[in-house]
């Protein structure tokens, strides 16, 4: 029997309890007042992201979608008071350089982040490691550069693996924190399996659980390579900018454009034509940092 | 059995079973004198020996090392950094414990199938034919696949879906997608440790028909916590209890026979307790 007697009638004197809605109650109306301010908090955290997306979308896309995108997106920058001209240099240049920053984190990160979660994860190297790649994350990108200038600007000039280097310093920690936490989400008992058929341990970690933790390791990948695409800071000391096409890899005086430093560049001019590349750089650099984000969530997505 | 091994409980400490002298022929011969985990003894002088083409049952209480036993038995504790092991494991007269055996090599000949279903993401087809693979098979793939499919009785569920992920599968259609992909490399032994836990008592009743197909061709040990699951399918039971005597947890093996006398005429009174259900 329960304590409640849902079978009483009003006559045997239980009161019918009221369950409706109750507007004007001192509880009701603190709960409405709240939701409406957080409403507003939200649109208010939301207006400078979109106030920069539409004056990006407003000013520099006219260049972009217009009839010339071609031009745009292929074409040197124009000198002084030439009219036209495009940032195809810079766009090349940025992709190389984050390509370049790529396949220096990529390897060594998910080698670091096997070490991190499964090799060693209490070892005091592991913990130390772990620390200073948290505290890389909040590393200011300018010393990225500086210290890439030291080692490597000084003596041979500036190149494009100068650029890619620094930025990889930037990536890195993103890379091993992101790929130690996907590879050690794999679930212990898959572990388990794999070592109960007869797995060695490097068969273990190739063939179930990179495998296995790729999804949430490509995240981490993409989020580092959006991260960096915007980066201007660490290029300013490495790649410097150059109003021409690459034409090598060489890593010894080879000056590289960006769209961050072009975007530097072209904004402080007095002239109309540059101004308005600045603002179509600024676009295209959205879009790529954009395009990066939208592959992270979609490599995210659990896949059954 | 002497009357000096009748037990009470306060003289657990002491006890250790008359060994079991099974009449056919063994595969593994476990003569377990200390499992430590660190310095916490887990488990102390039991003698179980696993007979060829027979389901040999683990049962007892949680905490009395029955796992841990069958875990020895492929070298799977090995994975636990403090695991220490004394005694002797004799696999067909080899004592895989010794210096120069490669445990990874032990585990092909000695699979295992575990409590929780454990598919790797990947294909139900790969997942079969992993074990194929890293043993460099070079054949028809296929018909392997197939076949251990079919011994795991899950062929006709799947065959118009191996390239579905093994992870959409039902639980009990997991566990014997694990089952198959433990036997498609034809390993001598299966060591089992609760299978059925996590399963429904269809998929159950499913894995446990399965298990009495395998013993013609494998050697099966089985943890169960079970005991019904023991008297169906065991074919010998290895009874074992936790001593809690000296402050510790330490298993040890109770009683071991043949799984009818086991149940119906046990030799120990723990043994009489557990399977009336006195306690658990």
């Amino acid at each position: 029997m329960s304590d409640v007697d849902l079978t009483a009638t009003a006559d045997e004197g239980l009161v019918r309890p009221n369950l409706q809605r109750q507007m004007f109650e001192g509880r009701a109306i603190k709960n409405n007042l709240l939701t409406v301010l957080t409403w507003i908090i939200a649109i208010l955290a939301a207006i400078p992201l979109i106030s920069v997306i539409y004056m990006l979308l407003m000013r520099g896309g006219t260049r972009l979608f217009g009839a010339g995108f071609v031009e745009v997106l292929t074409a040197l920058p124009p000198a002084g008071f030439e009219m036209g001209g495009g940032i195809g240099p810079a766009i090349v240049g940025t992709l190389t350089m984050v390509a370049i920053a790529t396949l220096i984190s990529v390897p060594f990160g998910i080698m670091a982040a096997i070490y991190l979660a499964i090799l060693g994860p209490t070892s005091k190297l592991a913990t130390i490691s772990r620390f200073l790649a948290k505290v890389l994350t909040g590393f200011p990108s300018i010393l990225a550069g500086v210290f890439v200038y030291a080692v490597m600007v000084v003596n041979f000039g500036y190149s494009p693996w100068a650029g890619g280097i620094a930025l990889s310093v930037l990536m890195l920690p993103t890379v091993v924190l992101a790929a130690e936490e996907a590879i050690a989400q794999v679930p212990q008992r898959m572990k388990d399996a794999a070592f109960g058929i007869g797995c060695t341990r490097t068969q273990v970690i190739w063939k179930v659980v990179l495998p296995t933790g790729l999804p949430g390791i490509l995240t981490g990948v993409m989020l580092a390579i959006a991260g960096a695409a915007g980066e201007s800071a660490p290029l300013l000391f490495t790649a410097l900018f150059s109003n021409y096409y690459i034409e090598s890899l060489s890593a010894a005086n080879n000056p590289t454009a960006s769209l961050s430093i072009l975007i530097y560049n072209f904004s402080g001019m007095p002239f109309e034509n540059q101004i308005e590349l600045a603002w179509t750089a600024s676009l295209v650099l959205v879009l790529i940092v954009l395009v990066f984000n939208i592959l992270a969530r979609l490599f995210g997505q659990p896949k059954v | 059995m002497s009357a000096a091994a009748q037990t009470v409980a306060t003289d657990t400490a002491e006890f250790i079973a008359e060994p079991y002298q099974p009449e056919g022929d063994t595969v593994i011969d476990c003569d377990v004198k200390k499992i430590f985990y660190g310095d916490f003894l887990a488990v102390r002088d039991s003698v179980v020996p696993v007979e060829k083409n027979k389901i040999t049952a683990f049962i007892g209480p949680s905490g009395c090392g029955k796992s841990t036993v069958l875990r020895s038995l492929n070298r799977m504790n090995d994975l636990i950094p403090v695991f220490r092991f004394e005694g002797t494991v004799n696999y067909h007269g080899q004592d895989i414990y010794a210096p120069n055996v490669d445990p990874v090599v032990v585990r092909r000949y000695i699979g295992m199938v575990f409590q929780q279903p454990n598919p790797f993401s990947m294909s139900i087809y790969d997942n079969v034919a992993f074990g194929l693979k890293l043993n460099k098979f070079k054949g028809n793939y296929d018909e392997k696949v197939q076949k251990a499919l079919e011994r795991a009785a899950l062929w006709k569920e799947v065959k118009d879906k191996l390239k579905n992920s093994g992870l959409s599968l039902s639980g009990g259609q997991q566990q014997r997608l694990c089952i198959a992909r433990a036997i498609a490399t034809e390993p001598d032994v299966l060591l089992m440790d609760e299978p059925c836990s996590a399963l429904d008592p269809i998929a159950t009743r499913q894995v446990e028909e399965l298990m009495l197909e395998l013993r013609e061709r494998f050697t099966v040990g089985l943890v169960t916590h079970n005991m019904q699951q023991a008297t169906r399918v065991g074919d010998t039971t290895a009874f074992f209890s936790v001593d809690i005597s000296k402050g510790g947890r330490t298993g040890y093996l109770v009683e071991m026979g043949p799984t009818k006398q086991v149940f119906e005429d046990p030799q120990q009174d723990l043994t009489k307790e557990y399977v009336r259900g006195e306690f658990s």
